[in-house]
């Protein structure tokens, strides 16, 4: 009769323990990612735009999605819908779980790209990408603050530009911490591979 | 009847002549595909050349019933930064090929006069430095497609099956 007293209050400090090794797993130890890990190094998603449905949005309406953040503009012909339909293939190979990710379009040419015209081109290219457009200050901020850099060009005699813009995509997980960084000819192995682990970890809704 | 038959004879050999004039007949086109963007937004147009003559061919640019204007352009990213720029021509060597392919040279599209859609073919007709030209088809993609969709890539991309493509919000 008499182990029993310490019986439980010895399991239930086991269950604890095991519960904050388990706790620990997940906060403390990193994520093997194969894309560059940037935890740590760069700021949460904010921002304050206008998304693709005309509403105001801030980064933080986008918590509990894992965001992939990309600058681009629609009159790019080539690298912009390349990498956009790169990224549908990475999310249709995520099958249902790319659900918990939303690609977000940052245009670099807010002043060409209105929300409706945004709406039209993301969605050619996957139903969970979404177009930000804004104040010219507005992109400008998101840009600088993740380092990225764009610059209108000349225009033609017909008033046609390009933009040259940061071709890197930015990864976040649902809490808005920047993860990972890739270029726009990583491999796509690798994308799913590290937007898995970022999908498949803390479930917040 | 026998006259008959040789100024028919001539007449070809003559329209062939003619045709070999301006036709760029050492040039092959193929997996010439137009990813095809909403709107009148503009359109990257890709080729694959072959040239099996003795001389190179500079490919200069295009001409289009349907975009009121065509320009040979070159993708490149420097320090990573992605930009677009003009270029005069792409050389196709004797007994080579020049690829125009996403993230690379392509033609760009502008102001078309009536929708493309997917699905549908547009000609273009290639020009070249030496005063020949070549009609091409172009077949229409979706915005989202990587290439021809005729089994060639142009990147190691893995099978896409579209009809297990989640379409929900």
């Amino acid at each position: 009769m008499k182990p029993r007293h310490w019986l439980r209050p010895a399991l239930l400090f086991l269950l604890l323990a095991a519960g904050l090794l388990l706790g620990g797993c997940h906060r403390g130890e990193p994520l093997p990612f194969r894309l560059t890990n940037i935890s740590g190094h760069m700021p949460d998603l904010d921002f304050k735009l206008t998304d693709d449905s005309g509403k105001a949005v801030t980064g933080a309406d986008y918590r509990g999605k894992v965001a992939v953040l990309y600058f681009g503009y629609t009159h790019c012909p080539d690298v912009c819908p390349l990498t956009l339909a790169q990224l549908h293939v990475v999310m249709q190979r995520l099958g249902p779980l790319a659900d918990g990710a939303r690609i977000l379009f940052v245009s670099v040419d807010p002043a060409r790209d209105t929300p409706a015209i945004m709406h039209a081109y993301v969605n050619a290219f996957d139903p969970r990408a979404i177009g930000l457009t804004g104040s010219a200050r507005a992109v400008e901020a998101l840009s600088k603050r993740y380092r990225s850099a764009f610059t209108r060009e000349p225009s033609s005699a017909d008033g046609a530009y390009e933009v040259s813009h940061s071709s890197a995509i930015y990864v976040f997980d649902r809490d808005g911490r920047a993860r990972v960084l890739a270029t726009p000819s990583a491999s796509q192995d690798d994308l799913v591979h590290d937007l898995h682990l970022l999908l498949d970890t803390g479930a917040t809704p | 009847m026998k006259s008959s038959t040789l100024s028919l004879l001539l007449a070809g050999l003559l329209l062939a002549g003619g045709a070999h004039a301006t036709d760029a007949d050492h040039i092959r086109a193929s997996h010439a595909w137009i990813r095809v963007l909403p709107g009148a937004l503009p359109a990257g147009a890709y080729v694959t050349l072959e040239n099996d003559g003795e001389q190179p061919v500079a490919l200069r640019g295009a001409g289009s019933t349907v975009y009121a204007e065509v320009m040979l352009h070159q993708s490149s990213r420097a320090g990573g930064m992605s930009r677009m720029s003009m270029v005069d021509a792409l050389n196709v060597p004797a007994h080579g090929k020049a690829e125009l392919a996403p993230a690379g040279y392509h033609l760009m599209l502008m102001q078309p006069n009536a929708p493309v859609k997917p699905g549908d073919t547009v000609t273009l007709t290639l020009q070249f430095g030496d005063g020949s030209t070549l009609a091409t088809d172009f077949i229409a993609r979706p915005a989202n497609a990587l290439d021809a969709g005729d089994g060639h890539t142009d990147h190691a991309m893995p099978a896409m099956d579209h009809g297990a493509m989640p379409h929900d919000h």
